[in-house]
């Protein structure tokens, strides 16, 4: 049943790298674009972190700071 | 309606969905690979590397869908000044090309035992190539351009101008003599693929779908905080 599953007729060479192929694809492009977001949103805490008390109550007011910075999904 | 569209309305959604997203795609992905490397049955003429059409389909079918998402939100886009269509389209367009690249490579890779080569210059891969091209310059006028009005248009061009080649993929296989056989799968008409296969391949279809939306999202929310990361150098 594995040997089968494995070697498909011969066919298991084209099959598995077809698939490993796609697999890998998604595995590179989730990393990268993860690896994107955590630098900008690094960024973006980092840039927060100098304002002054004044400046960040009022970047703060805004909604989508505040939802920037509360985030802590890991994805 | 469109002030429902604006960022700072989505943000608080598309920042907590991905992980949802995620776990739904390895759900149905697992389900997917399966039902495709297991338990579907091998094909009569072809035999297991019938298998390749789990992912080279989707693939196939996904980066077209995009890429016609891309063109009317940028069209719409550019008509009706709606910055937000186009940061949408720009962070559609990597899992686009991402997507073209696994058709055009798992193809290549189904063609050797099925058509005897890796690679020929029939119409649907070529125009498939295409499409690949369209991607690219597509994703490297925003990398010169950044985030400004030239950038719109300049991509607005490109989709139209590669839009023209969605109808050519499509219609390759009736139009001209391709090593390609026709649709299987029809919405209008009755479908030829066994429903035995057809499960699998809409299974596999669904978690391309989930995949590309994770991805759509991911580069979404890393677009809105660049964009707020502008925002906080000017005050």
């Amino acid at each position: 049943m594995i040997n089968e599953t494995l070697l498909m007729n011969g066919y298991g060479l084209y099959v598995w790298s077809a698939f490993g192929f796609t697999l890998l694809s998604f595995g590179s492009l989730y990393l990268v674009t993860k690896i994107q977001y955590t630098r900008e949103k690094n960024k973006f805490i980092a840039k927060f972190g100098n304002l002054n008390s004044e400046r960040a109550a009022f970047a703060k007011s805004q909604s989508i700071n505040k939802e920037i910075l509360s985030n802590t999904s890991s994805i | 309606m469109f002030k429902y569209f604006e960022p700072n309305k989505i943000f608080s959604v598309t920042s907590k969905a991905p992980k949802y997203v995620l776990f739904l795609f390895i759900i149905i992905l697992s389900i997917g690979l399966t039902e495709a490397l297991i338990l579907s049955p091998e094909d009569y003429k072809q035999s297991h590397s019938v298998r390749i059409m789990y992912v080279h389909v989707p693939a196939a079918w996904i980066s077209l869908g995009i890429f016609s998402s891309i063109t009317f939100l940028s069209v719409v886009g550019y008509i009706f000044k709606i910055r937000n269509f186009f940061l949408i389209s720009k962070s559609l367009a990597p899992s686009g090309l991402v997507f073209n690249i696994i058709a055009l490579v798992t193809g290549s890779i189904w063609g050797k035992p099925t058509w005897g080569t890796w690679w020929a210059w029939d119409a649907r891969i070529t125009s498939m190539l295409i499409l690949v091209l369209f991607y690219i310059m597509y994703l490297v006028a925003w990398r010169i351009y950044e985030s400004n009005d030239k950038a719109f248009k300049i991509t607005s061009v490109i989709t139209i101008l590669g839009i023209i080649n969605v109808p050519i993929i499509k219609y390759s296989v009736d139009w001209w003599n391709t090593l390609h056989q026709p649709a299987s799968i029809n919405i209008l008409s009755k479908s030829t693929i066994h429903s035995s296969m057809l499960f699998p391949l809409l299974i596999m279809t669904a978690a391309f779908v989930l995949f590309s939306l994770l991805i759509f999202l991911m580069k979404y929310n890393t677009e809105l905080i660049k964009i707020k990361n502008k925002g906080l150098d000017r005050l």
